[in-house]
């Protein structure tokens, strides 16, 4: 881990039923960066809870992670935010909340503000596991935005670390980019043809972004790139769905208004109905 | 791709003569719609004359005829009693408003591109409502074919009547009447059995114009023995003096009345649903498979309807019986149409004496018979076999239409479907909470070039038109494969669309296969039928009726001569000696496929990864060969797929010192690379990189064989048996 991006690392703790498997996976997530763990507690500091999480702690064996913990009273949302802040974090863990019975995972709503307000990467996990789970397979957007780049040389950084070996790069194009309208044979072919000229295009400018990376990892994954005409921010979510990928990697959106919760955009889709894994990149 | 527009006369003849043919049909037709929709007779022949020059000029579709159609007849009836407050001829006028102002929103409808508009019912509550229109039709007009024009009411005042109308016409009816009513019963037998008389002859005349030649000649006879037509005044043909002259006036003072604007909407929504689905059902018959520009057609037909209405006519809208007379007669342009009508107008003027001498009884025959057509006891049956539910939402929209109105009908129609769907899933908040959201993933597959079509959530006619969207973008001669393993729920309407599309990809040259359905419950045997992957309650027979993947398996099966079971005995510990497989758990064997020795299995299987299953279980299918001599722990593949399965302690990718590409391309595992290497021989290299795509696993005595994270298409599924029978064969030597 030469050039390490990854830092410190902040997680919340909150003592529920999934709290050893939460910890687990921020301590495992700090070894494999060889970055610091901060645990954030929102609520005053208590003996009993204290000999609880380090109790917790001690089960982990796999390797002896740097940690410290924080506690602080507060709103949640607030304290997790000032956290990342005042600890320079670089990465936030989140954890997703699983539908009643089914699954299906979705953010809850303070994890929903914190990928917003957060200054730094967030790493939404959807199963959190005491036991190591390998992690093979990753997708990331190839969106025509300014963050892409680094959006796809950190799915590079972030799958070499968990060990994974296959990348797919998501071309998302909108549906409406293809302006020929289908009514008939002719109409369609028109479109086919527009279509197949907007792929190479697309398939071009992501080339030329792999053309720019230059990370050793480009070597030992595997990747490919898959246009798929669709809404964005749905369709990405969808096809790491259906190819049972393991992370999903995304840009942070620009702006979040009002607005974008009425008519959902990019990565609200993904956020009401967490497909893997996703790691948000800012 | 590219065809040349042919020129303005290719196959002119063959056409002329379609449109001769369908107009000998239009013309007893185009009389009879427009008496049984209370307008004069002349306003049927208007519409079909002004529908076919405008629509073969304007229009988007090839093969199909237009002019007044059987679904509106009892909207249009409705729309002459109710705005003329029982004067016919008032009414009309204003009947004549609504239609002029049910083109204009048709144009527009088709501006906006409405043309999936009737993809937004429920296939189901449509044929409802068409049965309560045919069962409406057939009443009213069994009256008129026994001569008798007065009795009015319900349905069902009009069922209690028929014994009190067969005394009348035994006890009190003039001699005119009981011979209009013989030509009325005459007519409808030839209408019955006309399909059932060989005679190459006969059937050069269509059997409505038989009709009519009984009608005339029965007049003539009358005529010949000097007693002259005996039939009366008014139960014969009235024709307006002048024909080219005598243009009514159309009445919109009415605009301000809310009535006014429910007669203009059902008159829009039922043209605009029965010319669309005629279309989707023409394009099926269309010999050179064009597919039609609904939208155009739309724009067309609305311009036709404003005309017509302005001359006196009825709505134009894409008729089904004529279209596929015209299709069975070798048209293949829409100038057949164009000719349709101009024969059809100069069998008006010139035949205007003789058209005056039919009685009214024998064209009430021909749509008593059409309205049988559209209620007949089959399609009662059919419903039943889809499903009990389905039968039930009919008959809920016959019923509501039958009570009501056409709109109120399908609205309820609408809604008795969407209470079904609850009720069948238990889970109001299926559908509720994904509604909105996007549930259609297409993309194409780098590897197979098919077009991968992925649904979740639900599918059914409330959101069927986004699946449809996607599917009307797919080049219909490509492969496509609609997946529908992770759908919760699939409803009826949306498999027979499917069916539809699956037709049509057939006759271009490609093919859309449906996978994913076999693990849904039904309690149906119709391949159809609602599928669902929630439990039914009392329903939980697995396998209760088989999809169309599963009848085409089964085919595949008795091809090769081989065994299939739907549901084998669940090979629990198959996958546990396979590299990489150790902790999966096997869900579920399903549709397998056997050869006579059992050494060699086809099947689907549903397993999860590992004991944390944190995702949805994988559904695909394998390839099971069971081995004569030992061969070495192995697995083969190109894409290092397996590798996820778990961590993969001692097993290496082993190399090909003689084979650097071989070694390069892909990955092929054992924690005994000595044996692995020498069992690898040159031909088995070259064989494995012809078929890279597979990803090959050997325990020792078997191997498995996968292709994809999905199951295999059917014809996927004959690729494998091949590919296993080849391997079987070049590994035992």
């Amino acid at each position: 881990m030469h050039n390490s991006v990854y830092n410190t690392i902040v997680v919340g703790v909150a003592f529920s039923p999934n709290l050893q498997a939460n910890v687990f996976e921020a301590l495992r997530m700090s070894v494999l960066f060889n970055a610091e763990l901060v645990l954030v507690h929102v609520g005053e500091k208590s003996t009993v809870k204290e000999a609880s999480l380090s109790k917790i702690i001690a089960g982990f064996t796999e390797s002896f992670p740097k940690y410290r913990v924080l506690w602080e009273a507060g709103n949640p949302v607030e304290v997790l935010v000032n956290a990342c802040v005042s600890e320079k974090a670089d990465l936030l863990i989140l954890g997703a909340i699983q539908r009643e019975g089914l699954l299906k995972y979705y953010l809850g709503s303070v994890a929903r503000k914190l990928t917003r307000k957060c200054p730094c990467d967030v790493l939404l996990l959807i199963k959190p596991s005491a036991n190591r789970i390998q992690c093979s397979y990753g997708v990331v957007n190839g969106l025509a935005h300014e963050k892409t780049e680094t959006a796809i040389s950190r799915a590079f950084y972030f799958l070499t670390a968990l060990g994974a070996n296959r990348l797919t790069i998501v071309e998302e194009i909108p549906e409406d980019s293809v302006t020929a309208k289908v009514d008939d044979d002719r109409s369609l072919r028109k479109s086919t043809i527009m279509k197949e000229r907007i792929r190479l295009r697309e398939n071009t400018r992501v080339q030329n972004i792999l053309g720019h990376i230059s990370v050793d990892s480009k070597n030992t994954i595997d990747y490919d790139v898959q246009p798929i005409f669709g809404k964005r921010g749905y369709s990405i979510g969808h096809f790491a769905l259906i190819v049972r990928a393991d992370l999903l990697v995304m840009n942070a959106p620009q702006a979040n208004s009002i607005w974008d919760r009425i008519f959902p955009h990019d990565l609200e889709y993904i956020l009401s109905d967490l497909p893997t894994d996703v790691l948000i990149v800012r | 791709m590219a065809h040349s527009k042919p020129s303005l006369f290719t196959g002119l003849r063959s056409n002329i003569f379609a449109g001769f043919v369908v107009s000998l049909i239009a013309l007893p037709l185009a009389l009879g719609l427009a008496i049984a929709s209370g307008f004069p007779p002349i306003a049927g022949i208007i519409a079909s004359v002004v529908g076919g020059v405008l629509v073969a000029v304007l229009g988007g579709s090839y093969v199909t005829i237009t002019g007044p159609g059987n679904g509106l007849v009892v909207v249009l009836l409705g729309a002459v009693t109710v705005l003329g407050e029982g004067d016919a001829q008032v009414g009309y006028l204003y009947a004549l408003a609504a239609v002029i102002l049910s083109g204009v929103l048709l144009l527009i409808f088709g501006f906006l591109r409405f043309g999936a508009l009737s993809d937004f019912f429920p296939a189901t509550a449509i044929q409802g409502m068409l049965s309560a229109i045919g069962i409406t039709i057939l009443l009213k007009q069994f009256y008129v074919m026994l001569g008798d024009l007065e009795t009015k009411g319900s349905a069902l005042e009009l069922v209690l009547g028929i014994p009190d109308l067969l005394l009348r016409l035994i006890s009190e009816a003039s001699s005119g009447q009981l011979y209009a009513a013989a030509i009325g019963v005459l007519s409808l037998l030839i209408m019955v059995f006309y399909s059932k008389i060989t005679n190459r002859f006969f059937h050069l005349v269509p059997a409505p114009m038989w009709v009519v030649v009984l009608a005339l000649g029965f007049d003539a006879y009358a005529t010949y023995l000097g007693d002259g037509n005996p039939i009366s005044g008014a139960l014969l043909i009235s024709l307006p003096d002048n024909l080219l002259t005598s243009v009514p006036t159309p009445n919109f003072s009415k605009w301000q009345e809310p009535a006014f604007w429910g007669v203009v909407l059902s008159i829009t929504l039922i043209s605009s649903i029965e010319s669309l689905l005629s279309i989707k059902a023409v394009d099926k018959l269309d010999p050179e498979k064009r597919r039609s520009n609904t939208n155009k057609d739309m724009k067309a037909l609305g311009i036709a309807t404003i005309v017509s209405g302005f001359l006196g006519g009825m709505n134009v809208v894409t008729v089904i019986a004529r279209s596929s007379v015209n299709v069975n007669n070798q048209a293949t342009r829409r100038v057949s149409n164009f000719f349709h009508a101009l024969f059809l107008f100069v069998m008006v003027l010139v035949f205007q004496e003789q058209l005056r001498r039919i009685p009214l009884t024998a064209l009430a025959a021909i749509l008593v018979y059409t309205g049988y057509k559209l209620s007949a006891p089959e399609i009662f049956v059919r419903m039943y076999r889809i499903g009990k539910e389905q039968l039930f939402i009919f008959l809920t929209t016959l019923v509501a239409t039958l009570l009501t109105d056409l709109i109120t009908g399908i609205l309820i129609g609408l809604l008795a479907t969407f209470v079904v769907h609850v009720v069948l899933n238990k889970a109001f908040w299926l559908f509720s909470r994904n509604l909105l959201k996007p549930n259609v993933l297409m993309y194409k597959e780098g590897e197979t070039q098919k077009y991968y079509v992925g649904i979740i959530h639900f599918c059914t006619f409330l959101n069927f038109y986004k699946l449809k969207a996607k599917l009307d973008k797919i080049p219909q001669n490509a492969q496509a494969v609609v997946d529908f393993s992770l759908c919760s729920f699939v409803d009826h309407t949306v498999q027979e669309s499917l069916n539809n599309y699956e037709e049509l990809f057939v006759r271009k040259g490609g093919s859309v296969e449906i996978i994913g359905l076999d693990v849904h419950q039904t309690d149906s045997s119709h391949p159809f039928a609602v599928r669902t992957l929630r439990p039914m309650e009392k329903l939980r027979v697995f396998g209760g009726g088989r999809t169309k993947r599963q009848h085409q398996l089964e085919a595949l099966a008795v091809e090769k001569e081989w065994g299939y079971q739907d549901t084998p005995k669940t090979k629990k510990l198959l996958l546990q000696k396979y590299i990489g497989y150790g902790t999966t758990s096997v869900e579920r064997v399903y549709n397998q496929l056997s050869n006579v020795e059992n050494s060699i299995f086809l099947f689907d299987i549903k397993y999860s990864e590992g004991v944390f299953i944190a995702k949805e279980s994988v559904q695909t299918t394998f390839l099971h060969i069971k081995l004569k001599n030992e061969i070495p722990v192995f697995s083969f593949d190109r894409e290092m797929l397996l590798e996820k399965l778990s961590s993969l302690a001692g097993f290496h990718d082993i190399d090909f010192p003689k084979n650097p590409t071989f070694s390069r391309d892909f990955y092929v595992r054992g924690n005994n690379p000595k044996a692995v290497r020498e069992f690898f021989s040159e031909e088995l290299i070259s064989f494995f990189s012809a078929y890279g795509f597979y990803h090959v696993m050997s325990n020792g005595n078997d191997l498995i064989v996968r292709q994809f994270l999905r199951t295999a298409t059917p014809a996927e599924a004959t690729a494998m048996i091949e590919f296993g029978l080849a391997l079987k064969k070049k590994i035992e030597g």
